[in-house]
């Protein structure tokens, strides 16, 4: 398939997004605005007003409600969406279970912001961080490019008839979502292609009848009831059996994309930069990837062997392309935008460390935790993080494996 | 026990129930079950409406009302309810 022609617009991330959700047939939204995502929100209710889209748009009065609303819409087999951040995704909390328990393939944009008190709107990790466990798929974009990119892919990907899982994309607050980026769209035509309807499976209802899954009076069926220790375990089980298939979809949704846009986020799982030979690396989610870049850049020139591991997706987790990248690095450093208060480095931090101690070589890996409540990250912060690594394959010891990067004492 | 139920590769997902309602049953949970004093019940009907879980009805041929105890939790609505003081409440 030749890569389709594509229109460069000015857009910063949240209307990158609300454009992609726009192009891609959805047929219902239900939001409720908060910032750093209203601008999402703003642009998709004008699509609606203008007639340039078939969406019906449900105002709502609270996170919990746009939800819920959504979820509803998605068991009828409406293709859905919704965008929220930091205290929205927080009050929304008891209903991703709910809509992922349902298997309702619901496709958010959250605007990665900090969680209150005292009150923060810019950019750290903590609100989709802490949902990890929700049985969302969660891809993190880097820039505005990517977060349109995802969206589209997402709803291929939470649809799939072996999925039936919802997803979040993830964007930086301020740093993409109010940054006027050139972003390269493609046709309508293209995206819809793309994304094409629905796909309903069909299921066994309490009748013996096989009907699809979705809820009709006319060929009726329940889900979610109440589950009991005697069956909820099992229904657990296959949504981390929906999720161990998640991979291979992403792989497989990424190629067809790349297909027809020409555009590569590494293996649509994680992104390795200048890892060949690397011999200390740094491991990071969003737009700090970017700014890691230059700096591994910089210290190449300069024959430092640095590289970068980006996760694109955090769940579910890309343990196999973790082990593959870092196991022959000397040393690694994770970069944390989010928090365990009490606990031992940020969530990404737990989580490559504990993949790489079943690793051969098992590398020491240390954390920094950075830009709490949208602090900057600037270049140097991220050479002094190299500079760390170097010295930790020079002397083989750890002084300190979890530190507070960018925080005045 | 556990060995008889669907393992997670046969259930159908999301919980989507593949027996009727019905067939499951719940009238164990019970503490108090009602009883109907015929001779006073005048067929209104007005427990059947109030029942919440459907397990009240009328017996057409024995023309009296009965109770579903596989399904009746116990709950009294329709001792409560009963304009004439038909339906008591006995202990298990």
């Amino acid at each position: 398939m030749a890569i389709a022609k594509q229109e460069m617009l000015a857009l910063n991330g949240d209307e990158a997004v609300a454009y992609a959700v726009k192009q891609s047939d959805v047929d219902v939204v239900a939001a409720y605005p908060i910032t750093p995502q209203t601008i999402i929100v703003e642009r998709f209710s004008e699509y609606v007003h203008n007639g340039e889209v078939d969406t019906a748009f449900v105002c709502v009065e609270s996170e919990h409600s746009a939800l819920t609303a959504c979820l509803a819409a998605a068991a009828i087999g409406a293709r859905t969406f919704t965008a929220s951040a930091s205290a929205g995704l927080a009050l929304m909390h008891e209903i991703l279970y709910v809509t992922s328990g349902c298997r309702a393939p619901v496709v958010m944009a959250i605007t990665n912001r900090a969680l209150s008190a005292p009150i923060n709107i810019h950019c750290d990790h903590s609100d989709s961080m802490v949902e990890r466990d929700a049985s969302w798929i969660q891809i993190y974009a880097e820039n505005s490019q990517e977060a349109y990119d995802s969206i589209i892919q997402a709803f291929r990907i939470a649809e799939h008839p072996d999925i039936l899982l919802p997803a979040m994309v993830m964007l930086d607050a301020f740093v993409l979502s109010h940054t006027l980026e050139n972003v390269k769209v493609l046709s309508d035509e293209a995206v819809r292609k793309f994304v094409e309807t629905r796909k309903i499976p069909m299921v066994k209802n309490h009748k013996g009848d096989v009907v699809p899954f979705k809820l009709d009076p006319e060929k009726p069926l329940t889900m979610g009831p109440l589950d009991l220790y005697d069956y909820y375990f099992e229904h657990k089980m296959q949504q981390e059996e929906a999720m161990k298939r998640v991979p291979k979809v992403i792989k497989q949704v990424h190629d067809e994309y790349a297909e027809v846009s020409g555009r590569r986020y590494g293996n649509g799982l994680t992104e390795s930069y200048r890892m060949e030979d690397a011999e200390i690396a740094t491991v990071c989610v969003g737009s700090t990837a970017g700014t890691t870049k230059t700096v591994v850049d910089q210290l190449r020139d300069k024959g430092t062997k640095a590289g970068l591991l980006r996760l694109r997706t955090y769940r579910p987790l890309p343990k196999q392309d973790i082990t593959e990248a870092l196991e022959g690095v000397e040393a690694v450093a994770v970069m944390d935008r989010a928090h365990s208060f009490g606990g031992h480095g940020g969530p990404i931090f737990h989580e490559v460390r504990h993949v790489l101690y079943d690793s051969q070589t098992r590398p020491p890996v240390v954390d920094y935790v950075y830009g709490l409540g949208g602090r900057d990250m600037p270049q140097h912060l991220i050479h002094r993080i190299y500079k760390d690594l170097e010295k930790i394959v020079r002397t083989k010891e750890v002084e300190k494996p979890v530190q507070f990067i960018g925080v005045r004492e | 026990m556990t060995s008889q139920k669907k393992g997670w590769k046969d259930l159908p997902i999301a919980g989507v129930c593949w027996i009727p309602s019905t067939e499951y049953i719940t009238g164990d949970w019970r503490t108090f079950k009602p009883v109907v004093d015929t001779e006073k019940c005048t067929l209104c009907l007005l427990c059947h409406l109030y029942c919440p879980d459907g397990a009240i009805h009328w017996n057409r041929e024995a023309d009296e009302i009965e109770f579903d105890y596989d399904h009746c939790k116990g709950c009294g609505i329709c001792a409560e309810e009963c304009p004439v003081t038909a339906i008591e409440m006995v202990r298990e």
